[in-house]
C-alpha cells in the first residue's frame, strides 16, 4: 500500500484532496477492522457494556411474554439462518430464556431451512443448559424445518400436525404431550418470529395475524434492514417488535434485570447484544467521519473546480 | 397441453385458496391445495439441488472462468448430501433403538451438526460481516451531499447511526425535558415511526395493488408469462 496504489505515480505533487480521493479502500477497510475489533476486545476484557435505555416497542415485546400465565404456550418461529445470527441469535436466545424463566410451554418451528439447526442450539444454550428441569415434549418441542413458506402458514391456521406432523426427534405430533390442545395456530396465545426477511414477520401478519390478531398476539425481532417494514404493522398487528442489535440489547438488558440475582454475575451469552453494542458505536463513529472527511474533500474539489 | 394444463392447475389452485378466506364451504378444498403445495415446495428442493449440479457441472466441462469455484460447490454439496442422507454420525432415536436411521440430523455430535457448527455458522457469518467493510468505503466515496435530496439523506443517516448507539444519549442526552424529543435516540425512533412508517404504507400499498391486480391476471389466464417458453 504504497504509491503504487495511487494512478498517478506523481502522487505527492497532488493537492490534498486529490490523494485523499484515491486512497486505497484497504486502508478504510483497515480502519473498520481497528474500529470494531478494538472495542471487542476491551468489551471482552473489561466484561463492561454500555448502558441500554428500552424504547417503547422493545418494552412491550418484554411485557406480552411477562403478562402471560405461567405453563401458558408460545409458539416460536426460528426464520433465520447463521448468516444473521450475529443480529438475530441475542435476541432468540434472551426470548427462549425469558419464557423459560416464566414457565412457558414453548414449541419451536423453522420456515427456513437451517431454521431448525438454530432452534436446536439455542435450546442447548438456554433450556438444557441453564433450565434443565424443562422436559422436552411437556414444556418445549422443536418441531424442525418445514417447506412451503406462506403455505405452511395457511395449513397451521387450520391443522397445525398436518403442518408439522412429527418434532425433530422423530416423534409424531400426536404422542407430543405439549400439543394434545393444539388445533391450530390461534391456541397459542402469543407468537413470536424471529425473521432475517422471506418467510417472516411480515408474512406472519399478512397470512395469520391480521386475521386472528383477536386471539392471538404478536411480537417480533427481525434484523436491521427488515425494521423499516415492520414498523408499519407496530403497534397494531405487531404488538411488540426488536429492531437489529440494538432492539436486541434493550431486550436483553430488560431480560438480565428481571432475571438478576445478587451476586450472581450474568453469562455473556446473554450479554451478546449488549457487548456488541460497543463495537457498534465506535463503527458509526467511524462511519459518521468517512462521511464528513469524504463531503470536505468533496466541496474542495468542487471549489477548485475538479469535482 | 404442456402450457394448458399447469394454467388451469394455477387457476383452480388460486381460486380454491381464494375463497376458502371468505367461503366457509371452501375451507377444506383450500386446506387440500396448502397440502399440495407443501408437497410441491418439497419437490423444488430436488429440483434446485438437479439445477445447482447442471450448472455447475456444465461450467466444470467448458472451463469456465472461475471453474474451480464450481468444484468447491459441487464438492460441498456432494459431502453434506452424503452426510446428511446417511445420517453419518447419529445416533438412533431412544424409542427405537433398533432402527439405525431413527435419529435426527439435528441431534448433538452428528456430523451435519458439526457442519453447521463449524463449517456454515463462521462461513455464513464472516460473508455477512464483510458488509461492514464495503459500507464503509462506498460511504467514504459515494455519500456526497450533492443535492437538497442528498443532503436531507445525509442528516437522516447521520441521525440514524448516531441515535442507534450510545453516542446519541452522550451527544445530546443533557436537552431539557421539554425537547426531549430532539434527543438523537428519541429523533432516530420518530424518524422509523412516522417519516418511515408512511413511505413505507405507501409503498406496501402500491405493492398490495399490484399484487391483487397480476394475481387477478394470471387467475384468469391473461397473464401466461409465468408458464415460461417466451410467449406472454
Amino acid at each position: 500500500m504504497s504509491a503504487a496504489n495511487f494512478n498517478n505515480t506523481n502522487a505527492s505533487a497532488l493537492p490534498w484532496f486529490e490523494r485523499l480521493d484515491r486512497i486505497d479502500r484497504r486502508w478504510i477497510f483497515l480502519l473498520m477492522f481497528l474500529a470494531v475489533s478494538g472495542p471487542i476486545l476491551w468489551i471482552g476484557v473489561t466484561g463492561k457494556t454500555l448502558p441500554e435505555a428500552p424504547t417503547l416497542a422493545a418494552r412491550a415485546v418484554f411485557q406480552e411474554i411477562d403478562q402471560l400465565p405461567a405453563r401458558s404456550l408460545v409458539l416460536i418461529s426460528i426464520d433465520f439462518d447463521p448468516t444473521s445470527a450475529g443480529e438475530l441469535q441475542p435476541m432468540a436466545t434472551s426470548l427462549v430464556r425469558q419464557c423459560a424463566a416464566k414457565n412457558l410451554r414453548m414449541v419451536f418451528i423453522a420456515l427456513w431451512p437451517l431454521g431448525s439447526q438454530v432452534a436446536q442450539q439455542t435450546i442447548q444454550e438456554v433450556i438444557r443448559d441453564d433450565y434443565p428441569a424443562l422436559k422436552e415434549g411437556d414444556d418445549f418441542v422443536n418441531m424442525g424445518f418445514q417447506a412451503g413458506n406462506e403455505a405452511v402458514m395457511k395449513l397451521l391456521l387450520t391443522d397445525f400436525a398436518k403442518a408439522f406432523p412429527k418434532d425433530s426427534r422423530g416423534e409424531a405430533a400426536s404422542n407430543i404431550p405439549i400439543l394434545n390442545s393444539v388445533k391450530s395456530v390461534t391456541d397459542f396465545p402469543l407468537l413470536i418470529s424471529v425473521s432475517a426477511g422471506y418467510p417472516g414477520s411480515k408474512e406472519w401478519v399478512q397470512y395469520v395475524i391480521s386475521a386472528h390478531n383477536e386471539k392471538m398476539n404478536f411480537v417480533s425481532g427481525c434484523t436491521g434492514v427488515n425494521a423499516p417494514q415492520l414498523y408499519p404493522y407496530f403497534p397494531q398487528q405487531i404488538a411488540g417488535l426488536l429492531g437489529a442489535i440494538k432492539g436486541a440489547a434493550e431486550y436483553e438488558s430488560m431480560v438480565n434485570s428481571s432475571l438478576a440475582v445478587e451476586g450472581v454475575v450474568t453469562p455473556p451469552k446473554y450479554s451478546q447484544a449488549q457487548r456488541r453494542m460497543g463495537p457498534q458505536l465506535v463503527a458509526h463513529l467511524f462511519m459518521v467521519g468517512l462521511i464528513i472527511v469524504g463531503n470536505i474533500n468533496f466541496f474542495a474539489r468542487k471549489r477548485r473546480g475538479a469535482a | 397441453m404442456k402450457r394448458i394444463i399447469p394454467m388451469w392447475i394455477a387457476i383452480i389452485g388460486g381460486f380454491a385458496m381464494m375463497l376458502s378466506s371468505f367461503v366457509p364451504l371452501a375451507e377444506s378444498a383450500g386446506e387440500v391445495f396448502a397440502d399440495i403445495f407443501n408437497v410441491v415446495a418439497a419437490i423444488a428442493f430436488v429440483l434446485g439441488a438437479g439445477s445447482l449440479a447442471k450448472q455447475h457441472l456444465e461450467k466444470l466441462s467448458r472451463r469456465e472462468a472461475g471453474w474451480g469455484y464450481s468444484v468447491v460447490t459441487l464438492g460441498s454439496f456432494i459431502v453434506t448430501l452424503f452426510i446428511g442422507m446417511f445420517k453419518i454420525g447419529v445416533h438412533p432415536n431412544p424409542n427405537f433403538p433398533q432402527a439405525a436411521y431413527s435419529g435426527s440430523n439435528d441431534a448433538e455430535g452428528s456430523a451435519w451438526s458439526w457442519i453447521y457448527e463449524y463449517m456454515l455458522t463462521p462461513l455464513t457469518s464472516t460473508m455477512f460481516a464483510l458488509l461492514a467493510f464495503f459500507v464503509a468505503s462506498a460511504a467514504f466515496r459515494a455519500f456526497r451531499a450533492k443535492n437538497t435530496e442528498a443532503i436531507l439523506l445525509l442528516v437522516t443517516a447521520f441521525i440514524m447511526l448516531l441515535g442507534r448507539t450510545f453516542a446519541g444519549v452522550v451527544l445530546t442526552g443533557w436537552f431539557p425535558e421539554w425537547a426531549s424529543g430532539l434527543r438523537l435516540e428519541n429523533f432516530s425512533i420518530y424518524i422509523m415511526q412516522v417519516f418511515n412508517t408512511a413511505g413505507n404504507r405507501a409503498i406496501m400499498i402500491g405493492i398490495a395493488l399490484g399484487v391483487a391486480a397480476t394475481g387477478l391476471r394470471i387467475l384468469f389466464g391473461i397473464d401466461r408469462s409465468w408458464l415460461g417458453g417466451g410467449e406472454a
